[in-house]
């Protein structure tokens, strides 16, 4: 290790320094060198007390906490495939190498598109490369359709690194979500590619798909049907609600690639919340917001909204289908976005899980609420943040004056 | 309001003729189209600039209705400025550029009647475009007529090659075409290339706009504020 550290440090990086040929250039061998290793950076004013985690190993940790859900995806990406197809004698192999090979390629472009605009600005803006990218270029193959073309992902990621975020200042100057912004440009400039029901479950290939195949989401599904008539891809009605349930927990439905599984979320959450890098409070307070909306659609949908069946799903569905558990564990807690202050991060989280069930079912044009409330509260946290600190200075002045009084 | 809210110029009576594009008169045209441009830089007029720039079509009409309104408002305010009582200026340049807008919202129903009523109110807009009331109070109401003409034709063009411009764009790539004709070729759709929905929509006007306004920025090291 140290031949090699020796290596990089006296051998490839003195053209790169500070007069040297190719210094233009530095920022490329800059990150590659701290990638590896811990930079070599000391703390020259302010406090003295570091951590060894900084910002690219708390982005990695991210990464590593997306690893189930892309694996997952991959293998439901197949399973649909094969489900759909009316294939009974695909095996587990062969669905993950069916999902890998279609997952793959929307990962590559969305790095590719991303770093590339990351390196140009760094190299122009002459300033190290900010990591921030690593996290998004992940988030934005896992919340796209499977079918989605690859130029598709290329400009959206283009769109959400330059408007998104180099505008605003780069990493961590951002005021919304990178991959929701990708996202929600894909999803106004081609609406036919982001929803509907020919997109979520590659079919291509294998003949024609099987009688009773529908190909929308669940999401979709609940906007016309009520729940206990849910049928699975291959078209069959499932057993019971729970069995539907049940399936939309493992994650074996159609849906963006890494949304599907909650149980794959659950573990992605696990990891964030153990390294104290997700924050808990957003999290909760997001998932008791969808559940309070949830609960009101369904005490008064049936009674004074009856033609909207959605309204009348039960709540704890609201939680495990669509986007709303992938969407408040990796999106709504990004750190850069959400709010700062702890009681700020309550009514954030809350308010994100509430906006998400109230525009899924209300606006059926907008299945996919979690975005949109997401980003909407994104632009609102800053404001959030602005009147907790008010009232946190209100009440302390208040105590001052009790005390000299 | 124009923020530009300068003394008027000192009249310069005694002065030998001045020549008819003097140095001076120069800048009044060319001034409005990049460094003190209304829209990019004074961020006037920008909400006829999100509206109507779908197509090129609507933008060149409008473009042109805005430098009729503008050269012909700034001449007979300039020749009316030593006459008109100053507490009710408001009103007259108002009634001024009434009178000019229904000319050209007349004319348009009559000429061009589908793209009149694609612009629909925004012909009748341009009477409270806040850059027409701008050039009035900051430039016709003190200074001579000829200037102010050419003053009311530079700040129209640099609205209008905005205005363009960003309806170049959103057309282009909104609806694939360029002043109503098919510009890119069909083998592209058929190779899987889709119109942007999203350009079409209000939310990319002003993103282009604020592309437009970053390019001008870099090449136009002047503009950027020191803080």
């Amino acid at each position: 290790m140290k031949a090699l550290k020796d290596l990089i440090d006296n051998k490839l990086m003195p053209p790169f320094k500070e007069g040297g040929k190719l210094h233009k250039f530095w920022p490329i061998p800059d990150s590659l060198d701290t990638f590896a290793f811990v930079p070599g950076h000391v703390t020259k004013s302010g406090s003295h007390i570091r951590d060894g985690i900084d910002m690219k190993r708390t982005m990695f940790m991210v990464i590593v906490a997306l690893i189930p859900c892309l694996l997952f995806g991959m293998y439901n990406v197949g399973y649909q495939h094969y489900m759909a197809m009316g294939v009974t004698t695909a095996t587990f192999g062969d669905m993950f190498l069916f999902g890998a090979l279609k997952v793959l390629p929307l990962v590559i472009v969305s790095y590719g598109v991303g770093l590339g605009i990351e390196f140009i600005f760094c190299i122009v803006k002459s300033h190290a490369i900010n990591e921030g990218f690593l996290v998004s270029g992940m988030l934005i193959p896992l919340c796209m359709p499977v079918d989605v073309p690859l130029w598709m992902v290329g400009v959206a990621t283009a769109f959400a690194v330059v408007i998104g975020k180099e505008v605003f200042g780069g990493t961590g100057m951002n005021i919304l979500n990178v991959a929701l912004t990708a996202r929600a440009f894909l999803f106004f400039a081609y609406p036919t590619e982001m929803s509907g029901n020919k997109v979520w479950i590659n079919t291509a290939g294998d003949g024609k798909p099987v009688d009773g195949y529908t190909g929308e989401t669940l999401l979709a599904k609940a906007t016309t049907t009520p729940v206990s008539e849910f049928t699975d891809t291959a078209g069959n009605a499932y057993a019971s609600v729970n069995a539907s349930l049940l399936d939309a927990i493992y994650g074996f439905i159609p849906g963006s690639v890494g949304e599907t599984s909650v149980i794959a979320i659950l573990i992605g959450a696990g990891i964030l919340l153990w390294t104290g890098i997700g924050s808990w409070r957003i999290m909760l307070s997001a998932i008791a917001g969808g559940a309070v909306m949830g609960l009101i659609f369904n005490l008064v949908g049936p009674a004074y909204f009856p033609n909207n069946t959605f309204l009348a799903l039960p709540w704890w569905y609201h939680l495990a289908i669509g986007g709303f558990m992938f969407g408040v564990v990796f999106m709504a807690t990004d750190p850069v976005t959400a709010s700062q202050t702890a009681t700020g991060k309550y009514i954030y989280g809350f308010l994100i899980g509430f906006l998400a069930i109230l525009i899924r079912t209300v606006n059926p044009a907008y299945p996919e609420g979690v975005m949109m409330a997401i980003l909407f509260m994104n632009v609102m946290a800053p404001m959030i943040d602005h009147y907790v600190i008010e009232a946190n200075i209100k009440r302390r002045m208040n105590r001052l004056k009790v005390k000299t009084a | 309001m124009s923020t530009e809210t300068t003394a008027p110029e000192v009249k310069e009576e005694k002065r030998p003729s001045e020549p008819l594009f003097s140095k001076k008169n120069k800048k009044l045209i060319t001034d409005p189209l990049d460094d003190d441009n209304p829209i990019t830089v004074q961020v006037l007029g920008i909400c006829s600039a999100l509206a109507i720039t779908v197509q090129v079509e609507q933008a060149v009409v409008m473009s042109l209705s805005v430098v009729f309104v503008m050269m012909m408002g700034n001449l007979i305010i300039s020749l009316l400025r030593n006459s008109i009582p100053s507490r009710i200026r408001i009103i007259v340049q108002l009634v001024v550029v009434a009178s000019l807008v229904i000319v050209v919202s007349e004319t348009l129903q009559a000429f061009l009647p589908d793209v009149a009523a694609r612009l629909s109110v925004f012909v009748g807009l341009i009477i409270t475009n806040c850059i027409i009331m701008g050039r009035f109070e900051a430039f016709a109401m003190g200074n001579k007529p000829f200037p102010s003409v050419l003053d009311g034709f530079g700040n129209a063009l640099g609205y209008a090659w905005i205005l363009v411009a960003v309806a170049v764009v959103r057309e282009l790539f909104g609806s694939g075409k360029l002043y109503g004709f098919e510009v890119i070729p069909a083998a592209f759709y058929d190779m899987g290339y889709m119109n942007n929905n999203m350009m079409i929509l209000p939310p990319m006007a002003l993103v282009t706009v604020g592309v437009i306004i970053w390019i001008q920025r870099a090449r136009n090291t002047k503009l950027i504020e020191e803080n």
